[in-house]
């Protein structure tokens, strides 16, 4: 546990920023609400579409331009494994054996946090005090599991928010076929695998699908909508903030609908 | 070498897709290996430990791999057997062709090799004529059918049960018409009555190898079918082709890494039959072979010790990785274009014939990072995935339009300001005209997306954006 007061710098990821900036504010709400200073540097992206293309010279200009911008911080957390992971694991590696920016990077991806785990595992955040009558499945998304270990923690607050249930999906830790340009480069395999993931998430029966990417969340969403399942589709941390009253993903503002010619 | 068809992995993957009855098939993949595996994992608790050591032996064996070779061919050469260099596939198929010829040799027996695959042997020999004859249900199946493994432990792992009994019937022509084929028990008693005779007609028996051991001259192979030992000690001959990167010191280091490779290949605890040969017969012997070759293959793996692809000569070939694959599951390994599918193949593949050729099998992965988290020895797999984009970006091999589109991308994230300011007018258009549905279900520049799924519409203004007003209003 650490001390009130710290400052957080957001890295609220360019999906969210873009896409579903709940995302953010319910990442700020649960940050504040544990104590924190949240503060948000101006920012675009981590970088990760270029690192898994393979241009490493754009990935390492990205990586500095947000190493130095998050400097002034004593944390960086982001709504997302994925993008935590790059800050986290793949910018050390981006300046291995670079004297000048491998010590900046190191300490960047030292205080650097995905947010489900950041609340549970250094701010040792114990339970939300929210509430939603739901039955949920949770979605492991691949890198939050498996390059940082993100799978307790947001399972361990989500069965602290009231009049919720959790109802494990078959395969929870198997890829979505999401992948980042994965999906776009090789639409049909892409295809093929979030079929067998909506159909997982079909048998539960449950009336909510979380997860903590929001790549991941907008192709699942995206898949279950065109199968014309009506599986609401959220962000883990938009319920634990008790931010519900937002659409879920894919899902019109009805006062927009409503008045929208 | 074989030929490959991995540049047109794309065209290979539609195919597997449509294909109904390999669809079906895959799923035997996706469920059963992963769950036999993750059993027999569970109840072993040292055995991630051992995962750690498994990888610092092969690490070791390929450190001092020159000493390693010498030593394993002093012990040959001292059990009156004999090893033959090949640096290419072409020199491992003539030497094999050669040793045939010596022999006077017709039939050939083999057992399940990849290198055998690697080098395109079968062909080859029956090219010239000598006839080799598959003694692994797998590969008899897919001889028949002259086809490539699509797995490197269950070579026919694509096929159906109805698949082989046709295969079966179009080729056993001596056998009743009326016989009962549709259990799997009655398959595998046809196959070995028809392979029960080659075994004992064969002149040459060749078998690929596990393990070299390189304090006794030993190699070793795992089989499920015992076929492997009848292709061994029958025939006059024994030759075992396999690659350098098989040696490992001693015959402990193999025993600890027989604990990993069963248990992550099939989810055994080990294999039926685990049978260690040294030499041809001994005076003493009762049976076994009256000559014993080895054949070490190169064909690329030298040049990738001491280099970005090192790990992978720790590969011990248990097909985890292409186990718990969802690319391989939805694909299977015959898309991948040549001999190595899945992960492993992904990041071999390129080692052997060249990134030009087979640029799109480190891309078709969704990095999901499965393969590594199963890998019995830790090989970095997704990372050594990214090293070859990076190398085919380099070469400017990759694609204009992923070139180009990362070139516009990257002009924006590089100046953050301008970014914030064109995401803000980009997102609030955006989300304007799907304000009604709230997605879309077409849009231009993301056809491959809405092929398949609808696309989000943002909320409106970007977070970017909202804050910066949230701030000037507190």
């Amino acid at each position: 546990m650490i001390e009130p007061g710290k400052r957080v710098g957001l890295f609220v990821t360019c999906l969210v920023d873009f896409f579903r900036p709940s995302v953010g504010f319910a990442a700020v709400k649960l940050l504040e609400d544990a104590g924190c200073i949240v503060e948000m540097p101006r920012q675009a992206c981590c970088g990760q579409p270029a690192y898994n293309s393979g241009d490493r010279g754009t990935s390492r200009a990205i990586a500095e331009q947000v190493i130095a911008a998050f400097e002034p911080f004593d944390f960086v957390v982001a709504p997302s494994g994925s993008c935590a992971g790059m800050l986290k694991v793949h910018y050390p590696e981006l300046f291995h054996g670079d004297p000048n920016w491998l010590p900046r990077a190191a300490a960047f991806a030292e205080k650097t946090y995905e947010l489900l785990t950041f609340l549970v595992d250094v701010l040792g955040v114990a339970k939300v005090d929210v509430a939603c009558e739901s039955t949920v499945t949770y979605h492991d998304s691949c890198s939050g599991l498996r390059e940082l270990g993100v799978r307790v923690a947001p399972r361990r607050l989500l069965g602290t928010v009231a009049g919720l249930t959790i109802k494990e999906m078959r395969d929870a830790d198997v890829c979505c076929g999401f992948g980042g340009t994965f999906c776009v480069k090789y639409p049909d395999i892409s295809d093929t695998i979030v079929a067998k993931k909506t159909a997982n998430i079909a048998a539960t029966g449950a009336d909510m699908l979380l997860a903590g990417d929001l790549g991941c969340l907008m192709n699942m969403a995206g898949k279950l909508q065109r199968e014309g399942h009506t599986i609401e589709v959220r962000h883990v941390a938009e319920v634990l903030a008790g931010m519900t009253n937002e659409p879920p993903i894919g899902v019109p503002t009805p006062s927009i609908a409503k008045d929208a010619p | 070498m074989t030929a490959s068809t991995s540049p047109e992995f794309k065209h290979n993957a539609a195919v597997a897709l449509a294909d109904a009855e390999l669809q079906n098939a895959l799923r035997f993949v996706e469920v059963n290996f992963v769950s036999r595996r993750r059993e027999v994992a569970d109840k072993l608790p040292e055995f991630d430990a051992l995962r750690d050591s498994s990888r610092d032996i092969k690490n070791h064996a390929l450190a001092h791999l020159d000493l390693y070779l010498e030593e394993y061919e002093g012990r040959v050469t001292a059990a009156g057997g004999h090893v033959h260099y090949a640096v290419t596939a072409d020199d491992a198929r003539q030497i094999i062709l050669d040793l045939c010829r010596k022999l006077g040799a017709k039939t050939v027996t083999k057992g399940k090799s990849m290198v055998g695959e690697e080098i395109g042997i079968n062909d080859f020999l029956e090219a010239n004529g000598v006839t080799p004859v598959e003694t692994d249900l797998g590969e008899y199946i897919i001889q028949l059918r002259h086809e490539l493994p699509s797995h490197i432990i269950a070579p026919a792992v694509h096929l159906t049960k109805a698949q082989v009994e046709a295969d079966f019937r179009r080729v056993h022509t001596q056998l009743p018409k009326d016989r009962n084929l549709t259990e799997p028990a009655t398959l595998l008693a046809e196959a070995r009555g028809v392979l029960r005779e080659k075994f004992l007609t064969a002149d040459v028996g060749i078998t690929g190898a596990n393990f070299l051991i390189a304090e006794t001259g030993t190699s070793i192979i795992v089989t499920n079918e015992g076929n492997g030992d009848l292709t061994q000690m029958l025939p006059k001959a024994h030759i075992v082709l396999a690659s350098i990167d098989k040696l490992v010191p001693t015959l402990e280091d193999a025993a600890q890494l027989l604990r990993v490779l069963a248990r992550s290949a099939t989810g055994q605890e080990m294999s039926v039959y685990t049978t260690l040969s040294t030499g041809p017969r001994r005076a003493s012997d009762p049976d076994g072979p009256l000559e014993y070759h080895v054949v070490l293959l190169d064909n690329g793996r030298s040049a990738m010790l001491g280099g970005d692809f090192q790990d992978m000569l720790r590969c011990i070939r248990c097909g985890a990785c292409m186990n718990h694959c969802p690319v391989y599951h939805a694909v299977g390994g015959h898309a991948y274009g040549w001999v190595y599918p899945g992960p492993m193949g992904a990041v071999l593949t390129p080692s052997l014939i060249g990134i030009d050729k087979a640029g799109h099998l480190p891309n078709a992965s969704t990095f999901c990072g499965r393969c590594e988290e199963v890998c019995p020895v830790r090989i970095p797999l997704p990372h050594m995935m990214r090293s070859w984009r990076e190398r085919e970006f380099e070469r400017r091999l990759s694609p204009a339009t992923v070139r180009t589109g990362l070139a516009f991308w990257s002009f924006f994230v590089r100046r953050p300001w301008l970014y914030a300011l064109a995401t803000a007018l980009a997102a609030r258009a955006l989300a304007y005209v799907g304000r009604r549905a709230g997605r879309f279900r077409r849009l231009p520049l993301a056809a491959g997306w809405t092929r398949h799924r609808d696309f989000p519409a943002p909320q409106g203004a970007t977070f970017q954006a909202q804050w910066k007003s949230r701030k000037a209003g507190r």
